[in-house]
């Protein structure tokens, strides 16, 4: 009965409100987790996920003479009436190397579409030591109808990859993209130039890289 | 009521006065209760209403697998108002069975009975407390979850896809859940989830209230039974885990109706993220409805060889460190989704830990029964058919612990076999153990003890035959989650189904022993199961008063596990 006017009241409340806390904090953790497991993944490579380094970082790494093939892999996820392919199956090169590789891409409807690409490496212990200096897929994309794009992929293998016991055997490496209908189409209706350049920046860790 | 005599130790007698032990009228009593026994009677009686839907539901299921081909889907789909359903909306119907047996089981039959029921009933009474730190608090409890109930079985009339009901599995992934399933459905499913879960992390809170602060004078928490140990950690394990599930679903409830893209990678989000969510909520889930078990066992296995556990802090500490490292394996759900083999060492290394305070707990059990005077009485019967159920579904988590087994087995029937050897076959069992254990309790009459005896052999039998040949379909590579399969499956498939029969037997023999008791059981003593029982609430009447422990017992230093 609450006329009791319990000595334990003030204690039950401290003791429901700590609990209360804690289950409000694993809330919070929850939300938090979003940016933290993408900041995870680009830290750490990873699911496969690639690095990203400017051509300054790129100027510094030598070329070993290991041998390593790439692999490439274009794919177009339902929904988005693009083709969208590579130029080159494999590509081979040596570790610490800067290679281009070339994909191609086209509208095939007759609006202008804004797309987005996805992508990893496998193996996926790989993906720390496979850096990107230049990548459609760090913009949204957009084509318009008809149109048909040759993009660019600039990259290296970071011969530190040597050094790692779980990832130095690798003999081939494949890169992997998934275009998507981007969620946000409001670029499709601006009157935006070419598509190779424009778009949103979509890694936002890259700033602080 | 006046007309029970109250007996044994007796600390409410003396200060009977008028209206102490006066119960409300019966709205009052039921729907706005503030007694945790009315209260966890309410979730008992939930759980097995729930627990009958679920149970049917899992008799489709079986109807339909019991041999290739889809015979029952399209006759199920117009008994639930489809006027001529096409093939993908009887496929359809199949993945709402899966997802609403799944649901139905753990958050509105296994979680209330074993949380709401038996711990709303027996913590405070075995802690010498007069009721839940915030009785008011348990009443909300209690209706959160019926009303997350209701919301579940609502979503099954509205559409979600490709036809009527969320159609996601129980694990709600994504993108299956998001642009996988148009429609209101699957929005009710999670609004469910969402309720049901608060109501969980309310109760938690309560649990954990009351057993910090209201033990009896002397009742350390070293002398706490270890039932109230294992809602204490449950407790612990719903407060952090489930707020992770609700900001899951949040999520998913906005990408589905928003417009955010938490999963979606057309929007810069990763649906691998919410299976990482999913299980860090998904995996303490599963010691949430395993732990109050182990505590059940415990009271019953020490009760009936008339000895106190062997090893009674290493039992308590044992499900302290299940509960923690509980919250380290999730990913050994996730190893097909490409995880790195160091991730996966870590993870079999992590999962197979487990295994060590799990066995600390079986072998404390049996160490109990060594010796030890037994009886064979049905709640006996009962936690011996879990040792032995749950050990087994112990081993071949082990099998399935290890990354490099698991790409083989991943989504096969013999991960469903395991799961329902540590859930259908011991959590359950668990559950009918404590039931037969405190139901005189409870209710003041006694049950059958000639037909909880033959309820847990048909049972036995039934769930194994349902389940074991599980394992060798699933090691034979047959997918779960699909109403059809390859003819070869078909013979062990067939005995499983007709395993399921069996095992529905023992629930019309289980529902037959409750009207019995009601009808024509004798009254039951306070202490009717004689000197084992050594607990608190042996020391009151059966049923005990409305009000007990208004003049606080107090423990000695003869131990009280």
């Amino acid at each position: 009965m609450t006329t009791a006017a319990r000595p334990d009241a003030a204690r039950n409340r401290k003791v429901a409100i700590l609990a209360a806390s804690g289950a409000l904090a694993m809330l919070g953790l929850g939300y938090a987790s979003v940016p933290l497991y993408r900041l995870f993944c680009q830290a750490t490579g990873f699911n496969g996920t690639t690095m990203r380094a400017t051509s300054a970082q790129a100027a510094g790494v030598k070329a070993t003479t290991r041998p390593i093939t790439i692999r490439f892999d274009a794919n177009v996820a339902p929904g988005l009436p693009w083709v969208f392919k590579p130029e080159q199956v494999t590509q081979d090169g040596r570790i610490g190397e800067r290679k281009i590789a070339f994909f191609t891409a086209k509208n095939l409807s007759d609006k202008p579409i804004v797309g987005r690409a996805v992508f990893n490496v496998t193996p996926e212990q790989t993906g720390a030591y496979f850096h990107k200096i230049q990548c459609f897929c760090f913009n949204e994309q957009k084509l318009e109808p008809g149109q048909e794009v040759r993009m660019p992929v600039i990259y290296y293998v970071d011969p530190a990859m040597l050094q790692d016991a779980n990832a130095r055997d690798t003999p081939e490496i494949t890169l992997s993209y998934t275009f998507l209908l981007a969620a946000d189409q409001s670029l499709a209706q601006s009157a935006m130039k070419s598509s190779t350049t424009g778009g949103k920046p979509l890694d936002r860790a890259a700033s602080a890289r | 009521m006046a007309s029970i005599p109250a007996e044994g130790f007796d600390v409410h007698d003396h200060a009977h006065d008028h209206d102490h032990d006066h119960k409300p009228a019966f709205f009052a009593r039921w729907f706005m209760s503030t007694n945790h026994k009315d209260i966890g009677t309410m979730y008992l009686i939930f759980a097995i209403f729930a627990g009958l839907i679920g149970g049917a539901v899992s008799g489709m299921m079986r109807a339909e697998l019991a041999q290739p081909g889809i015979q029952y889907l399209g006759m199920f789909a117009q008994f639930l108002g489809e006027k001529n359903p096409s093939f993908d909306q009887q496929l359809h119907l199949w993945n709402v069975l899966i997802t609403a047996h799944g649901l139905i089981m753990v958050f509105f039959m296994v979680m209330p009975a074993i949380i709401g029921g038996f711990g709303n009933w027996f913590v405070p009474l075995m802690i010498g407390a007069p009721d839940m730190a915030f009785p008011r608090m348990n009443n909300v409890s209690f209706w959160l979850t019926f009303v997350g109930f209701c919301s579940l079985m609502l979503s099954a009339i509205f559409p979600g896809g490709v036809g009527n009901g969320a159609g996601t599995g129980w694990t709600v992934y994504a993108p299956l859940s998001t642009s996988g399933s148009v429609g209101p459905a699957v929005d009710f499913a999670i609004f469910s989830l969402h309720l049901a879960g608060a109501g969980s992390i309310l109760g938690a809170v309560n649990f954990i209230t009351t057993i910090f602060n209201m033990r009896a004078p002397g009742m350390t928490l070293h002398k706490m039974p270890l039932f109230v140990w294992s809602v204490l950690v449950t407790a612990f394990l719903l407060l952090l885990s489930l707020p992770v599930l609700a900001a899951a679903i949040t999520m998913l409830l906005t990408d589905r109706n928003f417009g955010t893209t938490f999963f979606d990678p057309a929007g810069g989000g990763d649906p691998i993220l919410y299976q990482h969510l999913f299980w860090f909520f998904g995996h303490p889930e599963v010691y949430i409805m395993i732990l109050p078990g182990f505590g059940i066992i415990s009271q019953i296995i020490s009760t009936f060889s008339k000895k106190p556990v062997f090893g009674y802090l290493g039992m308590a500490y044992a499900m302290v460190a299940i509960g923690v490292v509980g919250f380290i394996v999730w990913a050994h759900h996730m190893y097909t989704t490409g995880l790195d083999v160091n991730t996966k060492m870590y993870f079999t290394a992590a999962t197979m830990v487990i295994a060590v305070p799990t066995g600390i707990k079986i072998f404390s059990w049996i160490a109990t029964m060594w010796g030890g005077s037994i009886e064979f009485k049905s709640p006996m019967v009962w936690a011996i058919g879990f040792i032995f159920l749950f050990t087994m579904g112990g081993v071949t988590g082990v099998v399935l612990a290890n990354g490099g087994i698991d790409d083989n087995l991943q989504d096969t029937y013999y991960v469903v076999g395991h799961f329902h050897y540590v859930l259908s076959l011991g959590a359950v069992t668990s559950l009918f153990a404590g039931f037969y254990y405190w139901f005189p309790k409870m209710s003041g009459r006694m049950h059958s003890e000639l037909l909880s005896h033959i309820q847990f052999w048909v049972f036995f039998v039934g769930v194994n035959m349902i389940f074991f040949p599980m394992h060798f379909l699933g090691v034979q590579g047959m997918p779960r989650r699909y109403p059809d399969y390859a003819p070869a499956f078909e013979h062990w498939n067939k005995i499983a189904s007709d395993g399921y029969m069996v095992m529905a037997a023992s629930i019309v023999i289980f529902l037959i022993n409750i009207a019995y008791a009601f009808t024509a059981g004798r009254k039951a003593e306070g202490n009717y199961w004689g000197e084992g029982a050594t607990t608190l609430e042996w020391t009151l009447s059966s049923p005990p008063p409305f009000h007990q422990f208004e003049t606080l017992p107090v423990i000695d230093d003869a131990a009280h596990h």
